[in-house]
């Protein structure tokens, strides 16, 4: 143990749950905006589906700036717009606004590839056996299209936890800034960066990898 | 001449070709019929090396297929090969398809291979189609596009694989036809096919592989009139 | 409730520097967009074809770009580096980050690409006597491009989106120069509003482009 201590310098165990409590910020805000996003670019997904030309002039152009704007440029701007319209939000709340959005424009797209995966010739079928129009959607075009868009979401909600690190810049204690601060004190950059690096790496990958495997399993 | 002496080709555990012994002379056109998984189309492969081989010799005009001093981009140029799947690159025109080898490989001019080209589009009756790109052809053009490919090499052998086995029925006549005419003009072929109209017709020798084995070779009469293997007679049985 | 009085006019005054600063940006893509096509080919052909270190290294390389976050690379490049005394210019930096990445993504992108010519192609070309580098350069890799040209597409737009970063690492580039106007005014807001429309354009510009690019080269 003291020989771990001096190795390490600088770095204590205190430091060391300074940083897991910062991985549980990343993991928080992740999941909570990914599953808002998800829900909500799914809805957004099947009005560009269903209205046509009008919800793409409309939803479609609003999501895409969202697409085509940096993140952390819609962070630092409606962190300072919110209080304009009276709303006081912390760095997390503006944080979780800006990644739903985020997310749900990017799941809006999959979402629709999805509908549009599934082959009109099926849902006409399912029609003729006396289905409703709802219960097509919930019981062909949810699971086939599903299916076929899934891993494309898994790529979805990945970029979306690594891109949780840009809150950061509205001072949002995540685990990268904290790395940063712990870089800054105790000088020790590589350990430091090593753990962090692990932590996202450790989360990613074997989702990624698990992605990989269905979208083969479902190609052949 | 393509001379095979006791020709040995194993996959793995699977011993696809149990030493064939063959010739074929210039000017000759031998038909490899049998069914599938008799190692015929592998008996093409080990001939102008895309597969090698376990035991046995290839030679091509006196020259050692798989020796490891030869040559074999140099060899392949003698060697035309015509596909089942036609194969036409698709991000080249037709006559783009048939101009790049003598142009890369050949070191042709520009002009002299597009003239090339032009000559044997025309000879597969592509004529019209010198600008298409393939995906505009029917499968059955890009079969012949592929035949004025290998021909454009100038090879002193076509070797054709299945040629007209992935073609829907009514193309497959557009692609005989032109096997038929390149036969008529003395190309040396040896044609893997399951067409036994045109193994009859046009063949001078047809073979019959079962299994990895070369049961029987002969005139196309004696194997299809008189076959003398009792595999061949079933086989023929079987195809009529 | 909405107090907040804008003030366009210093935005006005500095809008040549930010669309210079835009320019620096596009410059930085493009040079990471270049080195990411090369080395990520690379790392693509030595992930299919090699075996060993060599292997190894490419895997790790595509694994760990894809799966940490661009700021966790830079922060690596930047004080990683940094405390073994490395200390690289921040241009340097957000061209080295911006690169490692791009090449990760376009190396599964080529894979894949690879992966969607047929072995056949290979056969036929072989067939009229071409050697295995005329067969690469004539028949293979002109079909992958093809392929992969979309991908490169959206690649080029994110290395646009991701080198916004370069604010997180004191680089002006677009949002480096545009925070550093920010802060020096107060005009927070005003100032991002504008550059975020300055990369809105920017992408609907490549979008575009790669459109027009699209049509002149791929006839078939």
């Amino acid at each position: 143990m003291q020989e771990t201590i001096t190795f390490f310098s600088g770095f204590g165990i205190s430091d060391f749950w300074f940083l897991a409590d910062a991985a549980l910020k990343t993991l928080w805000i992740s999941v909570l905006s990914i599953s808002v996003g998800t829900v909500l670019g799914v809805i957004f997904g099947w009005m560009l589906h269903e209205g046509k030309w009008l919800a793409a002039l409309t939803i479609g152009s609003i999501l895409d700036i969202f697409r085509s704007v940096p993140l952390i440029i819609q962070l630092v701007l409606f962190y300072n717009f919110a209080p304009m319209i009276g709303l006081n939000l912390d760095p997390f709340g503006s944080g979780v606004v800006i990644l739903t959005i985020y997310t749900a424009a990017l799941v809006s797209n999959v979402a629709r590839g999805g509908i549009e995966a599934v082959p009109t010739p099926m849902r006409k079928a399912s029609r003729t056996l006396g289905m409703s129009y709802w219960q097509d959607l919930f019981y062909i075009v949810l699971p086939i299209g599903g299916r076929a868009v899934f891993p494309a979401w898994i790529g979805v909600v990945l970029g979306v936890m690594k891109d949780s690190a840009l809150v950061s810049v509205l001072g949002y204690v995540e685990l990268l800034k904290a790395s940063q601060i712990l870089i800054t004190r105790t000088q020790e950059p590589f350990l430091i960066l090593a753990l962090a690096g692990a932590f996202y790496f450790a989360l990613s990958y074997p989702i990624s990898r698990y992605a990989a495997k269905f979208e083969q399993r479902w190609a052949q | 001449m393509i001379e095979i002496r006791n020709l040995h080709k194993h996959f793995g555990d699977l011993h696809v070709l149990k030493g064939i012994d063959l010739e074929v002379k210039k000017g000759e056109v031998l038909s490899v019929i049998g069914s599938s998984g008799s190692g015929k189309s592998t008996l093409l492969y080990c001939i102008n090396s895309l597969e090698k081989i376990q035991q046995g010799t290839v030679k091509i005009d006196g020259i050692d297929v798989h020796a490891k001093s030869t040559d074999v981009n140099k060899l392949r140029q003698k060697l035309g090969m015509v596909f089942q799947q036609w194969n036409s690159f698709p991000h080249l025109t037709a006559m783009e398809n048939v101009a790049l080898a003598p142009r890369i490989v050949k070191g042709k001019s520009k002009a002299e291979a597009l003239h090339i080209a032009e000559t044997q589009l025309k000879h597969v009756g592509l004529g019209d189609k010198l600008k298409s790109y393939p995906s505009a052809l029917s499968g059955g053009q890009q079969q012949r596009l592929a035949i004025a490919r290998a021909l454009a090499m100038e090879p002193e052998y076509m070797l054709f694989d299945e040629a007209t086995s992935a073609l829907d029925p009514e193309k497959v006549g557009e692609v005989l036809d032109t096997m038929r005419l390149l036969a008529e003009e003395g190309m040396t072929m040896i044609c893997v096919t399951h067409e036994m109209g045109f193994a009859r017709d046009v063949s001078d020798r047809v073979a019959y592989f079962h299994h990895g084995v070369m049961e029987e070779i002969g005139p196309p009469e004696q194997i299809f009139d008189n076959p003398v293997s009792a595999h061949t007679q079933k086989f023929l049985a079987n195809v009529r | 409730m909405f107090e907040y009085n804008f003030h366009w006019r210093p935005v006005l005054k500095s809008l040549p520097d930010l669309l210079q600063a835009g320019l620096l940006t596009l410059e930085v893509a493009v040079i990471s967009m270049l080195i990411g096509i090369t080395i990520g080919l690379c790392l693509a052909l030595m992930r299919m074809k090699l075996n060993g270190p060599l292997k190894w290294f490419a895997v790790s390389w595509i694994e760990v770009a894809r799966n940490t976050p661009v700021l966790f690379q830079l922060f690596f490049f930047g004080f990683g580096l940094g405390a073994a005394g490395i200390n690289l210019p921040p241009y340097v930096i957000i061209v080295t980050g911006l690169s490692f990445n791009c090449a990760g993504y376009l190396a599964e992108n080529f894979r894949g690409g690879f992966q969607a010519v047929p072995d056949t192609q290979m056969n036929a070309a072989r067939c009229l006597g071409m050697n295995g580098w005329q067969t690469y350069t004539r028949i293979i890799i002109p079909q992958v491009f093809r392929i992969v040209y979309h991908p490169i597409t959206n690649q080029m737009v994110w290395a646009v989106l991701m080198s916004s970063l370069g604010m997180m690492i004191g680089f002006r580039e677009l949002s480096g120069e545009t925070q550093f106007f920010a802060s020096r005014t107060f005009r927070i807001f005003e100032y991002f509003a504008v550059t975020a429309v300055i990369y809105y354009v920017i992408v609907k510009l490549i979008l575009g482009l790669s459109r027009l690019l699209s049509a002149r080269l791929f006839r078939y």
